[in-house]
């Protein structure tokens, strides 16, 4: 059988947050004990499902028209751009998020804490990035809310985003922060990612050239996808 | 010398997944009535093998011929299974249970020249965990495949079997413990 030329995704440990963080009590009995075992990519990991806009139904890029009226709260535009490790632009890939409404609340079954929902705002919207990997939606900016984690527990505001990039090797799910958010410093979901850098890479920036006046508020969060290793399987003879 | 960019961090999913992550066809990689169709399906459990009632399932595979329509499988594009998506996700239920129908894939050649056994890739995310799991599915009916297989034979022989699913009448069953004794074998990608 002949070699297979396969490209290499690059491992950046202690970027992403241990499994175990027992301060996020969720993670107790549902984090793997036994280490996990190294898996050299291979074909089922290189590759990836690639969709084109046949996942995309209308409006599905703008949260604030999925309903008749709109939504309360302050329309934001969130945009950026979806690269790899190297700068390569990860066009097409399907962007999906969801999030709270105004209030802090979720439409959901088990989100039942005493803030309104909205009957004109699910919080889902999915969109397919465009050549240059850049992604835009048009939403709510979403409220704080609690959770039982510890007393007196309340998240950072976020949006959740799901990327699938090119291969199995990229898929990411994480969530977009706003700048100084009063409940960063006691938020152990935020706090897990152990490098204060990397963690600061999931705050937005407010934008102001992309703010419309009268209108909406930008934030810009670009996402970064694992990048490959050059030419992995390239054997240099040795000179000495 | 290109710029590195750098790696945005995993979050968790959190408790409200099904919101932005439910598609209704989602278990669906192939249509119903595809001749071959197999159904997988298997419980999401916690450490006190409690079930996980707000985990995804996705999974992702070769076509039965062993090629993916992908640019970077070498081999060139798959001929294309009609309606073989190759990719399945599927919310757990108030009972942990997930499923998805799919075609069995083909063996595929691995990079060292050796030849991976039938497989599917599986991501699971849920409240609870940080980053996605990894694992993979093999399948009961290929003994000799998997004893060849460079994933499955450089795992610990005590645990492989938790990568190797299990024959329920004409589905297949496998269970996932994300903790515990009967902890499944996840993977470093």
């Amino acid at each position: 059988m002949t070699q297979l030329d396969l490209p290499s995704y690059r491992r950046e440990p202690g970027v992403h947050p241990p499994l175990a963080s027992p301060d996020y009590r969720s993670t107790r009995l549902r984090s793997p004990r036994t280490p996990l075992v190294l898996l050299p990519g291979s074909l089922t990991e290189v590759t990836g499902p690639l969709f084109a806009g046949d996942r995309i139904a209308p409006n599905d890029d703008d949260l604030t028209r999925q309903h008749e009226g709109e939504p309360i709260g302050q329309r934001i535009i969130v945009h950026g751009y979806v690269r790899d490790g190297d700068g390569r632009a990860v066009a097409d890939t399907l962007v999906e998020i969801w999030q709270a409404n105004a209030g802090g609340r979720y439409r959901h079954v088990v989100d039942n804490w005493p803030s309104p929902l909205d009957p004109n705002f699910s919080g889902y919207g999915r969109v397919v990035t465009d050549t240059d990997g850049h992604y835009r939606f048009t939403t709510i900016r979403p409220g704080i809310y609690p959770w039982g984690n510890h007393p007196n527990a309340w998240r950072p505001a976020h949006i959740h985003f799901s990327l699938f990039g090119r291969a199995f090797a990229q898929r990411l799910v994480t969530q977009m922060y706003f700048p100084d958010d009063p409940m960063f410093s006691r938020d152990p979901i935020f706090n897990s990612i152990p490098d204060e850098r990397a963690r600061q890479r999931l705050i937005s920036h407010y934008d102001h050239g992309t703010t419309q006046d009268s209108w909406a508020i930008g934030y810009r969060f670009d996402i970064v996808l694992r990048g490959r290793d050059d030419t992995p399987f390239e054997t240099e003879p040795d000179d000495d | 010398m290109t710029e590195r960019f750098e790696l945005t961090p995993s979050q968790t999913v959190g408790p409200f997944l099904s919101i932005g992550l439910t598609w209704s066809d989602g278990p669906h990689v192939v249509r119903a009535g595809t001749p071959g169709a197999i159904e997988i399906f298997g419980y999401l459990y916690d450490g006190d093998a409690a079930p996980v009632p707000d985990g995804l399932v996705e999974t992702w595979q070769a076509d039965p011929d062993g090629r993916f329509a992908h640019p970077d499988d070498p081999r060139g594009a798959a001929a294309g299974q009609p309606g073989f998506r190759g990719f399945g996700r599927c919310a757990t239920d108030a009972a942990g249970r997930w499923w998805v129908r799919t075609l069995k894939p083909g063996p595929l050649p691995a990079p060292d020249g050796r030849t991976e056994a039938p497989h599917l890739d599986v991501s699971v995310f849920a409240r609870g965990l940080l980053d996605r799991v990894v694992t993979r599915i093999y399948f009961p009916d290929e003994p000799a495949a998997n004893d060849a297989d460079p994933v499955l034979s450089a795992v610990d022989p005590a645990r492989r079997a938790t990568l190797i699913a299990t024959p329920d009448g004409d589905k297949l069953q496998f269970d996932i413990h994300l903790q515990g004794e009967d902890e499944t074998v996840f993977f470093d990608v």
